[in-house]
């Protein structure tokens, strides 16, 4: 082995969907030893320029060349060969096997019937991840795993292929701040070994504080590629999107009213007796965002799965939990849905869309018993056609195609504000859930979407907000409540907020403190 | 892999194949296929009994077909729509038996009609009920329950029902069966084919509008793209799961009409020869749409009595490996060029 050093360049890449171009002309160079990102707007063509170097889509023109070699792939098990592994932002790993099991598989290297060699593989394992600081137990089963460990295990599972090219595609979108910090930690021994990463992120603090080279696109084209020590967080912001961006959307105090949600002693115990939710208590006003800071896996998904009557059967729950006075519990998601209640689900491809069907009928999903789109026991075509029409030019969401594609032609961030859209415009809103409601979308569109979720607010909408991203939560939330293990451990009143608000990273860590 | 605007093409191209392919096993056995399948044309579509033979047995087709199309609709495999014509058939021999002798046939073949779909129905909502309640899977109990609705007719047939020494029930009242085209507009075809091929035709549109047309149609569409989602969305996607099962089953109930009501006027040992398991590929033909049911049924229909009639060119066996290998030609070749992810 030539030590582990990798790099690519890529000349001329142009690719189009129909007439739309989603990368033009673009040129880049990985090089070795470095680590290199990737921004850009939603839509700017970040996805599809790494599924060409991953052999996903063939480009329309342009060269690659890997490892000084010209290369042409027709599939990724060639850009795999040639030493190039990719990290889906959903991973693509086997719930029921275990972690030692789920990186060999696809290069078992064995006769067909030979059991494998699992102890020596088991502990190749633990020692690749031990050399880049990646915890992981090769035995355990990867559905036990959190987010985080099963990324690593992805990880792990292209280093064992020998990929010298690494692309990662908005990994740190799922991860609490612990973990990400973890994963660059691997990045950058990654690195010092000689391969090339290649990393997509929204978050351009994460850019700085662990690129060494960064490339701005804007509509499929490249605008710039610097050294990132020379970029600062707004000129990157500007070159994004073409304008200044206000990193901190503006959001002034509001007068907060009657209570419209209230939790009480609310306790949720899985089937096997694990205990996600212990003694949660939490009202939300009228007219305020009760923001829900905290690590994931600390019982934000089970709130959700109660709030929005999805809960699974066999969990054991008890409690109270109320609309205006109306017991919720018992009511099936039709019936929360008339009741004015919105939620936008943290896994927006599982939970909130159906990416065949078109985006039409995405912006009917959970809306259709709205008499407003029926006609006769069907639709109103054009009504539907007029609505989704609005909510895409007010929403910005951008995409290639005329009329109405399929939702999986949209990029990431543009499912995302379809998304929200839909359930920010539902008519009679009262009560709003949003879980991660800016994950994967870009920096000026979160500026645009935390000023919809300021303008909800003030029309009297209540709003709960729960995302590990502390600083979202700070610059919308009117009182803050720290989640750690089913229970709301600390709450901030609207003066400690709006007071932290102007302190910066001290309040953050404040925070910090509560919610680990 | 393929471009979307060739995707209509894919089942043309998989039917040539399928005919290519069968000619070569003709050929193999030093028969000329051109011959055959001219032989096959001119009998089938040159006289009007012909004819009549194909329309109905591609009548029953596209019962079978929709019957599998619907539960379909949501990723559900209807592998028993064998078992559900069995017992509709079954139960519309019974009620047309039990009838009054003078009844008009207004009132009589509704009711007969009813009695077939409430027993496919019944027979799928099992399975429906035994995948919503505890996840069984519906290919194995469909199948199952193939078995046991073979077994419970033959059973009732020969031990209570059949007319001494033969192996068919008593023939229903004339009120309880539905005219042929012969009697209807005054033709001499002598064939089989009855009013029930026109109710196919409503029925394959009315599922096309339910499908597709529907608020209904759009809920199940939805819960069978991504349940997770449906679920979210308020759909029951348990209720649709049921409610599908219960529509394919009183489809396939509704295969008696033709059967049983126009043509037998009485329930008889093989009756239904193997029309339910056809109705899969009939389905996956049509790529599960209703409109394409028709056509897709009417090839099989085809083949199906065309292969008797070159009986004389062409040994019966080896005509039904012929409609085997079209079969699995269709199927695989959809599946190869359909089943491949987007990218
Ligand atoms: N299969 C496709 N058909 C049509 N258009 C497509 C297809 N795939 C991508 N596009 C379009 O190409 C553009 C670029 O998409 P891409 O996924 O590369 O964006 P991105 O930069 O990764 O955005 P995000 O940050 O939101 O993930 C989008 O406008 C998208 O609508
Ligand atoms: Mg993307």
């Amino acid at each position: 082995m030539d030590g582990a050093h990798g790099s690519a360049r890529l000349s001329g890449i142009s690719k189009s969907f129909g007439a739309f171009m989603a990368n033009d002309d673009i040129s880049l160079t990985l090089a070795p030893g470095s680590i290199h990102a990737l921004v850009g707007e939603n839509g700017a063509g970040k996805s599809t320029l790494s599924n060409i170097l991953y052999g996903l889509i063939k480009p329309g023109s342009g060269s690659i060349e890997v490892n000084g070699k010209q290369v042409s792939f027709d599939s990724p098990r060639q850009a795999i060969e040639a030493g190039i592994g990719m990290v889906h932002q959903h991973f693509m790993l086997v719930p029921t096997l275990t972690v030692a099991e789920n990186i060999v598989l696809g290069s078992e290297q064995t006769a067909l019937f030979r059991p494998l060699p699992m102890r020596n593989l088991e502990r190749g394992i633990v020692a690749l991840s031990r050399r880049h600081g990646m915890e992981v137990d090769p035995r355990a089963l990867v559905s036990s795993l959190s987010v985080g460990g099963q990324q690593r295990v992805e990880i792990l599972k292209i280093l064992y292929r020998k990929a010298r090219i690494l692309i990662l595609d908005e990994p740190t979108a799922v991860l609490s701040p612990p973990e990400t910090e973890g994963l660059f930690g691997t990045l950058r021994s990654l690195a010092a070994e000689g391969r090339s990463i290649m990393l997509i992120t929204h978050k351009l603090d994460e850019v700085l504080a662990v690129a060494d080279t960064v490339s701005v696109m804007r509509r499929g084209r490249l605008v710039g590629t610097m050294p990132a020590a020379a970029a600062t967080k707004v000129k990157l912001a500007q070159m994004m999107v073409g304008r200044d961006v206000l990193l901190r959307a503006d959001n002034p105090p509001g007068e907060s009213g009657r209570v419209v949600l209230s939790i009480d002693n609310l306790n949720y115990a899985t089937p096997d007796k694990r205990r996600r939710l212990q003694d949660l208590a939490l009202k939300v006003q009228a007219g305020e965002v009760y923001g829900i800071a905290g690590v994931e896996g600390n019982g934000q998904s089970e709130l959700l799965s109660i709030l929005r009557g999805t809960r699974d059967p066999e969990a054991s729950v008890s409690g109270s939990i109320e609309l205006e006075g109306n017991p919720l519990w018992s009511l099936t998601p039709d019936r929360i849905a008339a009741l004015g209640i919105s939620i936008v689900p943290e896994d927006r491809l599982k939970n909130a869309v159906i990416p065949e069907l078109g985006i039409r009928e995405n912006l009917l999903l959970g809306r259709h018993a709205e008499q407003a789109f029926h006609r006769g026991f069907g639709f109103d075509r054009e009504r539907l056609a007029c609505e989704t029409e609005r909510l895409v030019s007010e929403y910005d969401i951008r995409y290639g195609a005329e009329g109405n594609p399929p939702l999986s032609s949209l990029s990431g961030g543009n499912q995302q504000k379809l998304v929200l859209a839909r359930e920010l415009e539902r008519p009679g809103l009262r009560l709003l859930v949003l879980a991660q409601p800016t994950r994967g979308v870009d920096i000026g569109a979160i500026e645009q979407i935390h000023r919809r979720i300021i303008e909800a607010r003030r029309k009297g909408v209540a709003i709960l907000l729960i995302s590990s991203e502390l600083e979202e939560v700070i610059s919308l939330s009117t009182r803050i409540g720290c989640l750690f293990e089913g229970t709301i451990r600390h709450e901030f009143s609207e003066r400690e907020v709006l007071r932290g608000r102007l302190e910066g990273s001290g309040f953050e860590k404040e925070i910090g403190l509560h919610i680990t | 892999m393929t471009p979307r605007n060739l995707r209509p093409f894919i089942p043309i191209f998989s039917v040539l194949l399928a005919l290519g392919l069968g000619s070569v096993v003709i050929a193999a056995t030093g028969t000329n296929p051109i011959e055959v399948y001219l032989r096959m044309i001119r009998s089938t579509f040159g006289s009007g009994y012909g004819f009549g033979q194909v329309l109905f047995r591609t009548t029953t087709l596209v019962f079978a077909g929709l019957a599998v199309a619907v539960p379909f609709r949501l990723r559900l495999f209807n592998i028993g729509v064998e078992g559900q014509l069995l017992m509709g058939s079954f139960a519309a021999a019974l009620c047309g038996m039990a009838l009054p002798a003078g009844v008009h046939p207004l009132l009589g073949v509704p009711a007969t009609l009813l009695c077939a779909m409430a027993a496919g129905s019944l027979w799928a909502i099992t399975a429906g009920w035994l995948k919503v309640g505890y996840g069984v899977n519906e290919v194995i109990s469909t199948i199952m329950l193939n078995f046991i609705a073979q077994a419970i007719t033959g059973y009732l047939l020969t031990n209570h029902f059949a007319v001494p020494s033969t192996v068919h029930t008593p023939a229903m009242v004339p009120g309880a069966t539905l005219p042929g085209f012969d009697q209807l507009l005054g033709l001499s075809w002598h064939a089989p084919a009855n009013l029930s091929a026109l109710l196919a035709i409503v029925v394959s549109s009315a599922t096309a509008i339910l499908f597709y047309r529907t608020r209904y149609g759009y809920t199940l569409t939805a819960s069978g793209l991504n349940p997770e989602a449906a679920r979210h969305a308020g759909i029951d996607t348990d209720a649709r799961i049921l409610w599908a099962m219960a529509i394919g089953g009183a489809i396939a109930g509704l295969g008696a009409g033709n059967l049983v009501l126009g043509y037998k006027h009485c329930f008889e040992s093989g009756l239904t020869t193997g029309a339910g398991f056809m109705g899969i590929a009939v389905a996956l033909l049509a790529g599960a749409h209703p409109v394409w049911i028709l056509l897709s049924a009417l090839l099989f229909g085809w083949l199906d009595y065309g292969g008797l009639t070159v009986n004389t060119l062409v040994p019966k066996e080896l005509f039904m490996i012929v409609q085997a290998v079209t079969i699995l030609c269709i199927i695989s070749f959809s599946a190869f060029f359909r089943g491949r992810p987007a990218k």
